[in-house]
């Protein structure tokens, strides 16, 4: 669509630049001046320069956190990604069924992030969960609390659990734009099922795709409160996410220097990666147009 | 001979597409009944007593009893939880809606200075982690005193609804031929009456879809409710973490508190089925 220049219309966009600036520029001015400063109490704070900055580049804790961090979101796109579309594949097309399919997996997508990881706390119980139960009972060893391994498979499944669902869905809108006409060419030329969705299939969701991924993996890198409520980023440190480690730091330890030092290095890399996420929008729209 | 030809192919296929319908069933059931299982283990724990939950293993509730919800529905200490995030989430879709809807209008028809630039900046505040903010809101509400009040919890959520809003709304909004606009403006209509009396019927899906997905996102999220509330405000969420009494965990009462936060969700989900990956990419798809 053609638009015209007006600049009036910032009078239209104004309430919502002063609420976002209200509850983002705000809080985030006061963790820059966090980050530069040091304080011994009572409200007594002295420039500290970049000190704490440095200090969390070299301390290992946030490279750990960061290593966990990559590999978690690594595993559960590896899986979420060619999962949903596999899903979305074998998806009803249309009809009742395609209906009750649609209802039924995005219902763990509305269910609150703490009682997703209570349902999943409960499920790898071994004394009263279904699934830990069932493990224990074939002679498997499996205790998330004190094991690593175990740990580590309860939150990726979990999040799997959570979020294919959103893959899938968004696969299956790329798919139901193709025109039927595209299947039936493909049919005259006795294509094989694999080249049906090499050539045709995934080139039309590529775009979905590309959104899913940028959004699986924002969600996944700021994940908080599911992996918390299971396993408390235990054992030790096993599971111990950034989002999990700043709140340890901010809110448990109140080392507010460091806290805020990594608080902006995290925020950097979301930067970056919502400028990718935009860029891919807004070419995706002008395709569309 | 041609006959023969033609023939064989079509049967072929039909053969084929039969063979894939049916294991098409067969990974749509296993993918279905993996993602159900775990909520019907919920489900089957909250209709059970504690004993049962504790002393047998039993895959259905043998001894069916409501006395875990009669509790939540009865002890003020959790069903204002309920009432809390109620008041809340609905107070941010409110204020969500009502700012996006003329920005998002503005985002889709017109070109301005820096237009670009803010809807890029928007998009970083619903990407941002809430971790990196929750500090900061806690003194930022303190400081104003708004700590402990429900419009600070639906004030802070504004951080990513208000974006998602605008996102989504923009989506709807942009389907909408511009010619419509032109048209009610030479008919005399003003901006404010068109806006009201034309425009947002011909978008009132997409409002529904924002307005679901706000309140959906202020709905799930705990880390800054809970933060930013103590006693008054506190939401169902953090009411969940604190079942541990001496006795050890209530699972009967907690896994009802679960089911019972499933419920507004799942009322809902129907109306807007065709469009939740529509609202999870933010309008785009």
């Amino acid at each position: 669509m053609e638009k015209t220049v007006n600049q009036k219309a910032w009078f239209l966009v104004l309430p919502v630049l002063l609420l976002v600036a209200f509850s983002a520029v705000i809080p985030l001015m006061t963790v820059v001046n966090y980050s530069v400063q040091d304080t011994f109490g009572n409200n007594q704070f002295f420039w500290a320069g970049l000190e704490w900055f440095s200090e969390m580049l070299e301390s290992d804790r946030m490279w750990n956190a960061l290593g966990r961090q990559l590999m978690f979101s690594g595993i559960i796109l590896a899986i979420e990604v060619p999962l949903g579309i596999f899903v979305a594949l074998n998806m009803p097309k249309s009809g009742v069924w395609s209906s009750l399919c649609l209802v039924l997996m995005s219902l763990p997508l509305l269910i609150p992030w703490n009682v997703v990881g209570t349902i999943w706390q409960i499920f790898g119980r071994v004394d009263i969960g279904l699934l830990g139960y069932t493990l224990d009972a074939l002679g498997i060893d499996y205790n998330y609390t004190q094991d690593t391994l175990a740990a580590w498979i309860t939150i990726i499944v979990m999040d799997v659990w959570h979020w294919t669902s959103l893959v899938a869905l968004l696969a299956f809108a790329g798919l139901k734009s193709i025109p039927d006409a595209y299947y039936q060419a493909a049919k005259i030329d006795q294509a094989s099922r694999w080249k049906v969705f090499r050539y045709i299939e995934l080139p039309k969701m590529t775009g979905v795709l590309m959104i899913a991924i940028l959004l699986r993996f924002m969600d996944s890198f700021m994940i908080y409160t599911e992996p918390f409520v299971v396993t408390g980023g235990g054992p030790g440190n096993a599971t111990t996410l950034l989002s999990i480690d700043l709140v340890k730091m901010a809110l448990g330890q109140f080392d507010l220097g460091p806290a805020a030092a990594f608080s902006l290095m995290y925020f950097l890399v979301i930067l970056l990666i919502s400028w990718v996420f935009y860029t891919v929008m807004t070419t995706l729209d002008k395709r569309e147009s | 001979m041609s006959d023969a030809t033609t023939d064989a192919p079509v049967t072929f296929t039909t053969k084929r597409r039969k063979t894939r319908i049916n294991s098409s069933a067969v990974v749509m059931t296993l993918y279905l009944l993996f993602l159900l299982l775990p909520i019907y283990w919920l489900l089957n724990m909250s209709l059970k007593t504690n004993t049962e939950i504790l002393n047998s293993f039993t895959l259905f509730p043998r001894d069916l009893t409501f006395a875990n919800y009669a509790t939540i529905l009865t002890d003020p200490a959790w069903y204002l939880g309920y009432v809390n995030s109620l008041i809340y989430v609905t107070m941010n879709t409110v204020i969500s809606l009502a700012v996006a809807l003329p920005a998002a209008y503005a985002f889709s028809r017109y070109h301005f200075m820096g237009d670009k630039h803010l809807f890029f900046w928007l998009l970083t505040n619903r990407m941002a982690p809430p971790a990196v903010f929750a500090l900061p809101f806690f003194q930022l509400y303190s400081s104003v005193g708004l700590f402990d009040t429900h419009i600070a919890v639906a004030l802070a959520h504004c951080l990513f609804n208000v974006p998602l809003a605008v996102w989504i709304l923009e989506g709807f909004m942009r389907g909408v031929p511009k010619e419509i606009d032109e048209t009610a403006y030479l008919d005399g209509y003003g901006f404010g009456r068109f806006f009201v009396k034309i425009f947002m019927p011909l978008i009132a899906s997409g409002i529904g879809v924002a307005a679901f997905f706000c309140f959906m996102f202020s709905w799930v999220e705990l880390l800054l409710s809970r933060t930013l509330t103590t006693v008054d405000a506190k939401p169902i969420a953090a009411i969940m973490t604190r079942t541990q009494g001496a006795s050890g965990v209530d699972w009967g009462v907690l896994a009802a508190a679960g089911i019972l936060t499933i419920v507004p969700g799942a009322l809902v989900i129907y109306f807007v089925r065709n469009y939740i990956a529509k609202g999870f990419a933010l309008g785009r798809v």
